[in-house]
């Protein structure tokens, strides 16, 4: 069973629409025994770190995502699932994450009058720095739908997957790790490459 | 580097895909769902779907529709046009929509911006505005007057001053429609469209007047779009969304080359 989190943060339907259209029945939850149980688990969300930590807590979810890492399920975050696997955001005042992975999320801070634009919103390139079962097949040079103010910084450089350029700053746009994968962008409505991203993860063995 | 997206606007009425053609009224071009699938696989890079009885008529927006096209599409499409409050919102959303668009409603009730975005987030948020050329005056120093009603009702206020209070109230983005070049194939406003986006930090999507590439080549430069969206080209003038990209390319403009995929449906 495909266990999609459902934590108040921000809408599942296209995540759910997209698992479907791949030949999989998702199942959304907020039961923290479901996640537990689950073979594989997709952590998506949009919104603030601070509000989505505070909803994972008080389900039971944070530890039952720590649960399910630990068991070596597949995991995949997603925007706002991507950054909080980290330890910590500078967002709302400085919020504690899972600390699945070691390192921090920040805010793109660009130069006043550079007019650039925050939220990074729209399609972007994703230059894939290493090879992983959940990238196979999608041509170099593919672009993704991104929004966010916020990316992330991890510690350990073996983890990024792929880099993503904007206004300046290289950021990491995709991280994995033994059983967890997590994008900044939303597989889910980017396209033939998003599919095929979540396509090769849920066929994916760590 | 972000590329410049283009965005296909589907005006739906009564279920069908209509577009008004100058001194013609509304003409049939299609199913809904079955474009928004075709332009899909074409590789555009968002669909707004504007249900125009819906707010003339203050019918509901088909919300089945919406969740018809989000089983098949993969990339974000918004909603607009009949949307009257926040729970017509949450039900856009649910049914899978990635945003949802409001223009006079705004005008009249600008909190609901506001409202949308702290409870659904601000990129969810679209004010669309339609702005006329009325001559620079004390009351409207931009000389650019909103209109609502398709153009028939001027509110008095400012362009720029709505521009910039929207992104206060928390608009993810705008999307400028301009009422004098809308319908005439002749290009985008340049200059609105401009002071729009040195007047706010979100990103502004151009509309109204496409007739060529060269006129989106131009407003996604000169005129300093993030994005531009386009009706009649796709729908009767034979252009395809990537011989449009090709041509963008070819002008040096980044954009997303890649096309959806043939299962979509």
């Amino acid at each position: 069973m495909i266990a999609v989190l459902d934590y108040d943060a921000g809408n599942l339907t296209s995540v759910a629409c997209a698992v479907r259209h791949l030949g999989h029945e998702p199942e959304i939850t907020r039961d923290p025994d479901v996640v537990r149980s689950a073979e594989r688990v997709i952590f998506p969300g949009v919104g603030a770190a601070g509000s989505s930590m505070e909803s994972l807590e008080k389900l039971g979810l944070a530890a039952a995502l720590r649960d399910a890492h630990s068991a070596g399920k597949p995991i995949l975050g997603i925007c706002i699932g991507c950054q909080v696997v980290f330890s910590s955001s500078e967002e709302d005042g400085g919020t504690n994450c899972l600390g699945l992975l070691e390192g921090e999320v920040v805010r793109f801070r660009f130069a006043e009058g550079s007019r650039r634009k925050v939220p990074h919103m729209g399609w972007n390139e994703v230059r894939f720095t290493d090879p992983h079962p959940v990238l196979e097949g999608i041509p170099a040079g593919s672009q993704f739908y991104f929004v966010h103010s916020y990316y992330v910084e991890p510690a350990e450089p073996g983890v990024a997957l792929g880099m993503t350029s904007y206004g300046g700053i290289d950021f990491t746009a995709a991280v994995a790790k033994d059983n967890l994968v997590a994008v900044q962008f939303h597989a889910e409505k980017s396209g033939p490459a998003g599919l095929r991203l979540l396509d090769n993860f849920l066929g994916w063995s760590p | 580097m972000l590329s410049k997206r283009l965005i296909v606007c589907l005006d739906v009425r009564d279920g069908k895909v209509t577009k008004g053609v100058q001194f013609k009224g509304n003409v049939e071009v299609g199913e809904p769902v079955e474009m928004a699938g075709e332009y899909y696989r074409q590789g555009v890079d968002e669909l707004v779907f504007y249900d125009i009885t819906a707010s003339a008529e203050g019918r509901p927006i088909d919300i089945e529709m919406v969740r018809e096209v989000a089983k098949r599409i993969f990339i974000p499409f918004s909603v607009g046009g009949g949307i009257r409050d926040l729970d017509d919102m949450r039900e856009v959303l649910l049914a899978g929509a990635e945003k949802v668009s409001v223009n006079s409603l705004a005008v009249r009730e600008p909190g609901i911006i506001a409202d949308g975005a702290r409870a659904f987030g601000n990129q969810c948020i679209v004010l669309g505005m339609d702005a006329l050329e009325v001559g620079a005056s004390e009351s409207i120093p931009s000389g650019y007057e909103i209109v609502v009603k398709g153009g028939r009702e001027r509110t008095g206020i400012d362009m720029l001053e709505w521009a910039k209070r929207a992104e206060a109230l928390g608009a993810g983005e705008i999307c400028l429609n301009s009422i004098d070049a809308d319908g005439t194939r002749d290009g985008y406003e340049l200059t609105a469209t401009r002071m729009v986006s040195r007047a706010v930090e979100i990103p502004v999507i151009a509309s109204g007047g496409a007739g060529t590439s060269e006129h989106l080549a131009r407003v996604l430069t000169d005129g300093e779009a993030d994005a531009a969206l386009i009706a009649s080209m796709v729908h009767f003038l034979g252009f395809t969304i990537a011989g449009i990209k090709g041509e963008l390319a070819a002008a040096g403009i980044r954009v997303r080359l890649e096309t959806g995929n043939a299962e979509a449906d």
